[in-house]
Parts: structure tokens; C-alpha cells; sequence
């Protein structure tokens, strides 16, 4: 474990209440804790209503917190100065300002608030938005406006960049491109906490995912190690007279074989399917929603029960 | 978008260690960015700017020299009655129901949180804000002068005392009104809500406090009610300058209570600016 010192955001036991004493309180933040290196992409998956833009926000200085330790480029966004904001980055979930500014206005005006801003038409080139760059910012698509809203997070040279959410509602070329520019930015020594709904994009961006749910943080890895080695296991699965057999092994190829020796020669095995977990399914197991990998739960089976509970 | 365009722009620097811009200059930006924004939306210039020009106009015209107002045997036309009148409408249209309405909706969809977010200090924002009253307010009552002085003949004050009260009134009136904007501007429970709750105060006072006929015509309890807020004192301030000195006999007090029109106000710009930056918020009330 690395000290504290060398991790751009490190979140000890953060915890955050909403509601009230008469309408009853929601932990939406219920004892996180979270550390992110520098120059690492951190992606921040889990479900609506898991906390995840709470804890964003906490981290942003826009919302206090009930408990816990937060340090953000050695600070705590609570006390955090101008200073401290010009070296972050954020690029918040839904940003509905329009106006009758340009782009090139609308970018150029942020950057004047920056004692070190990169130039506006290169990061407006960077986002592509070279063509719209005199065109009203009211006037833009709806992928346009979140690659502003990306141009004006990044204009300032932030060390450290919040992205929530940041494709959605894009189409899939949008969001091709706009990984490339994210990987860039990773590139050139930008810290990056993402949150996303969007596997494949933690999948392609993020060298950590941390899944959340119900305000803590239930699985951190890579893409490809998350939930654990168990969580990857293959699963064989075929019909037995119309019933639905499952196997969860290491060695599928024994168990098929096993099938085809107690099988007629030349017969089909109903049903046959080998399947290894993909991280839409260790990730779904992960949050207890029943994985669809043939209607297997492939991760701890208690989380497909607290499920049933919850429901 | 290509890769090698993000690579190779946006490199990321080290061991910079820059000052801050200055809370001056960026306000001197929101400055610009506001007026670019007030006069790219044409509904803001026509219903805000361009209103006391129209009601002056279209009330001279209509009402024209038929209807002198004659007060101990002076007589004054209709248009020069009722510039004074306008001048103050205008002073508050362009601070107070400006600003309200402008951070109202700034606040609703997340402009203000955008803001937040950037080192811009809250002063520069507010700067701005008051530079855009400021422009727009002088833009404004030049062309209502010009206006009621070229078009409607309107004998403009030749003397260095009225135009001194012109100037303190004007300076105090502009100054309260930009803060009681700020103020009211946490009232409106949304942007949508926001023009209606904003304008119906001070249509009515427009109504209530002299504007439009004279305050004589009014019971007194709601004279007594108007002389609570800034616009009866700006419009009485405005009277004295554009006319004749015989005419304080027609305000109820029968002076023009330069003394109370200084204090009025400067009491309004206090409180509100206490209020204001008390109960300024960067977000939304739903928004945690």
C-alpha cells in the first residue's frame, strides 16, 4: 500500500446521509473507501442510486460529507482553495447551460479563469470540435455539448480529471473517439476518475474498476482480474431430459468429455454450452443482479440472494 | 478526432507554478461574457432594455399634448411627466429584474455549478453581473433621454445641480437594485418560475409607486406600502431632476425628500447585500 502522500485521491470510511429525522435517513455513501495513483484511469462502476456521483461530488468540493477521510492532491476539497480547484478537472453528469456564446468564446472565457490554461482552439481540436468552434454553444447535438463540457473540464491543465458519466447518450463512433482522447489525456500524465454505466468503456479505459454498491465499494481490480480468479471460472452447461444442468470448472474441456463418453456415439449433447464470465457478468454477480451467462449465478451466490431481498 | 492530435496537444506540464489571474480581470471577463450573452438574446433586449423607450413613446404619443399636466399654474407636457418615471422603471429593470431572473436560471441549469467549479472567485462572478447592469443601464437611459428629448421635445436639465441628484440617484438606485437582485434571485424555486416571480413585484410597484400617474391618485395605505421599496424613491429622485421645482407640491409630502430618497435606498443596498450574501447559493434547492 502506498502512503498517502503519493495517491492523488485517497477516501477513507466516507460516509453520507440523505433525508431526515421525520422522512427517515438513506445512506447514500455508507463507509467507502477508495485510492487513486497518479496517472492512473479509475474507473468507478454500479448501479443507479449506488452513490457513485455522491462520492464524485464529495471529492469535487461541491457536497460535504457526515464521516470519513477525504484527501484530494493532498487536500480536503472542504477547505480546498481556488488553487486547489485549478488543479482539478471536472466534468459533471448533466449539464443542461446552454447559451449564445460560441464555443471558442464559451472555452476561451474559462480559460482566463486558469494561471496555466492550455490553448482553447487546441483543446477544442482535441475534442473535435474544430468544425463548431464558431457555431453557438445552444446549437450543438447533445455529443457535442458533452465534448465541450470535456474541453472546458480539461482547459485548464487539471492533474486530476472527474469524468461522470461522460458518454452517455453518445453514439458508438462518439464514443470511440472520445476514448481516444481520454486515453490521451491519460498519456500526456492526467489522473482520471471516471464513473460510468458502460462495461465496455471501463473495460477499455481503466487500468482499476471499482465496483459500488449501496455506498460501498464491494470489488476493485483490473478488467480482467475483478471479482477474482473464482469469479472467471467457466461454467458448462447442457439439457439433461429437458432439464437445465450447470457445471462451474477450471477444466471444461474434462467435464464435455466426460458429457460426450456418457452420451450415445454420434449424438448430440442438448444444450451444450461452455461460457466464461465476461466482465458484464463478474461485474452484474458483483452487484447482485442475476448474471446472464445461461442464467448462471457466477459470482459469490450471496449476492444473488441479497437480490431476492431487496426486491 | 484522431489520436495523435490529443497526444501531441495536450501535454501536460511540469513544475508550473503560475499566480492565479486576478479577481479583476476575470470579472472584467464575466463582464464581456455577459453583455456578448445579453445582446445575442433578443428577447432580454426588447423586454428589458428597449421597455421604457417603448412605454415612453407609445404613452407620448398617445397621450401627447392634449393632456399638460398643470400644477400651480405650471405647466408641464405629458412626455416630460412621464420620463422621470421611466428612467426609474428602467434603472430596475435593467439591475434588479435582470440580475434576478439571469442567476435564477444560471442557477437552475447549472451554469452556477459549472462556475463553481473553475477557480473563479464569487466576486468576479458578481462583477460581471454588475458590470452588465452597469453598460446596460447607462445604454438605456442615454437613449430614453435622447428619445424624450429629440423625438417629444422634452427640455432636458441645463443646470449642474440637478444633474449631481441625477448621478447619486442613479449611482445608489443602480447599486440597490443590482444587489436586490442578487438577493431575490435565491426566491424563484426554479428557472421556469423564475420571470414570473421576478417581474410580478415590480410590475405591480410600477403601478404602486408613481410611475405611470401620480402617486397623489393612490390610497395612501398603498403609497405607504410602495414608499417601503426603492423604485417610489428612484422615480420621486428622478422627478426633481426632469421637473420644474413647483411641481414638489403635487408629491403627497409636497418636497422631494432628497434626504429620505438617500437613506431609502442606501438602507435597501445594505440589507441586501447582507441578505444576499448570506443566502447566495452555488446550486439548486433539490440539488442536495
Amino acid at each position: 500500500m502506498q502512503t498517502s502522500d503519493s495517491q492523488v485521491v485517497r477516501v477513507r470510511g466516507l460516509r453520507k446521509r440523505y433525508g431526515s429525522a421525520r422522512a427517515g435517513f438513506k445512506d447514500a455513501v455508507a463507509g467507502l473507501d477508495l485510492d487513486v495513483a497518479p496517472g492512473e484511469i479509475v474507473a468507478v462502476l454500479g448501479p443507479n442510486g449506488a452513490g457513485k456521483t455522491t462520492t464524485v461530488e464529495i471529492l469535487e468540493g461541491f457536497r460535504d460529507r457526515d464521516a470519513g477521510e477525504v484527501q484530494v492532491l493532498g487536500e480536503d476539497p472542504r477547505r480546498a482553495g481556488r488553487a486547489w480547484r485549478a488543479r482539478i478537472g471536472v466534468v459533471m453528469q448533466d449539464s443542461r447551460d446552454m447559451s449564445e456564446l460560441t464555443v471558442l468564446e464559451k472555452v476561451r472565457a474559462t480559460a482566463a479563469s486558469y494561471p496555466d490554461p492550455r490553448d482553447p482552439a487546441e483543446v477544442i481540436g482535441a475534442v473535435g470540435l474544430e468544425e463548431k468552434m464558431r457555431a453557438r454553444t445552444r446549437a450543438l447535438s447533445g455529443g457535442q455539448r458533452r465534448r465541450l463540457d470535456v474541453a472546458l473540464g480539461i482547459i485548464g491543465r487539471p492533474e486530476l480529471l472527474f469524468l461522470d458519466e461522460p458518454t452517455t447518450g453518445f453514439d458508438p463512433q462518439a464514443r470511440r473517439s472520445f476514448w481516444d482522447l481520454v486515453t490521451g489525456l491519460r498519456d500526456s500524465g492526467t489522473t482520471i476518475l471516471l464513473t460510468t454505466h458502460y462495461l465496455d468503456e471501463a473495460a477499455m479505459l481503466a487500468d482499476r474498476v471499482v465496483v459500488v454498491r449501496d455506498g460501498v465499494v464491494v470489488a476493485s481490480g483490473t478488467p480482467d482480474t475483478l471479482g477474482g480468479p473464482e469469479a472467471r471460472t467457466p461454467v458448462v452447461a447442457w439439457d439433461d431430459d429437458g432439464v437445465r444442468r450447470t457445471e462451474r470448472t477450471d477444466r471444461p474441456t474434462a467435464v464435455v468429455a466426460r458429457l460426450i463418453a456418457a452420451a450415445r456415439p454420434d449424438s448430440e449433447i442438448p444444450g451444450l454450452s461452455v461460457t466464461r464470465p465476461t466482465l458484464e457478468d463478474v461485474y452484474l454477480s458483483l452487484i447482485g443482479e442475476a448474471a446472464i451467462s445461461d442464467g448462471v449465478g457466477v459470482g459469490a451466490g450471496a449476492g444473488v440472494d441479497d437480490s431476492k431481498e431487496a426486491a | 478526432m484522431s489520436t495523435t492530435a490529443t497526444t501531441t496537444g495536450l501535454d501536460q506540464r511540469e513544475g508550473t507554478a503560475r499566480r492565479q489571474p486576478g479577481t479583476l480581470r476575470q470579472g472584467l471577463v464575466r463582464g464581456g461574457v455577459e453583455l456578448l450573452q445579453f445582446v445575442r438574446e433578443r428577447d432580454s433586449v426588447i423586454f428589458g432594455f428597449a421597455y421604457p423607450i417603448l412605454m415612453l413613446a407609445i404613452f407620448a404619443t398617445v397621450f401627447g399634448d392634449d393632456d399638460p399636466i398643470v400644477v400651480d399654474g405650471v405647466t408641464v407636457s405629458f412626455a416630460q411627466y412621464f420620463l422621470p418615471g421611466m428612467v426609474a422603471t428602467g434603472v430596475m429593470l435593467s439591475t434588479y429584474q435582470t440580475l434576478a431572473i439571469s442567476i435564477a436560471v444560471e442557477r437552475d441549469d447549472g451554469t452556477l455549478k459549472r462556475l463553481r467549479a473553475t477557480p473563479l472567485p464569487a466576486t468576479s462572478y458578481f462583477l460581471g453581473k454588475v458590470l452588465l447592469s452597469l453598460v446596460t443601464v447607462l445604454a438605456q437611459t442615454a437613449l430614453l433621454l435622447a428619445v424624450a428629448a429629440l423625438a417629444f421635445g422634452v427640455p432636458l436639465p441645463d443646470d449642474a445641480g440637478r444633474w449631481t441628484t441625477f448621478a447619486w440617484v442613479f449611482v445608489l438606485g443602480t447599486a440597490a437594485g443590482a444587489v436586490c437582485g442578487v438577493a431575490y434571485s435565491s426566491v424563484p424555486s426554479s428557472g421556469r418560475s423564475a420571470s414570473a416571480v421576478v417581474v410580478t413585484p415590480i410590475l405591480v410597484l410600477q403601478f404602486t409607486s408613481g410611475v405611470f400617474f401620480p402617486v397623489t391618485q393612490l390610497p395612501g395605505w398603498m403609497l405607504d406600502l410602495s414608499s417601503l421599496f426603492p423604485l417610489k424613491w428612484i422615480a420621486q429622485g428622478m422627478r426633481s431632476v426632469f421637473l420644474p421645482d413647483v411641481m414638489a407640491s403635487a408629491e403627497p409630502s409636497g418636497a422631494w425628500q432628497h434626504g429620505a430618497t438617500a437613506a431609502v435606498l442606501a438602507a435597501w443596498l445594505v440589507v441586501a447585500l447582507v441578505v444576499g450574501a448570506r443566502t447566495f447559493r452555488w446550486r439548486r434547492h433539490d440539488d442536495g
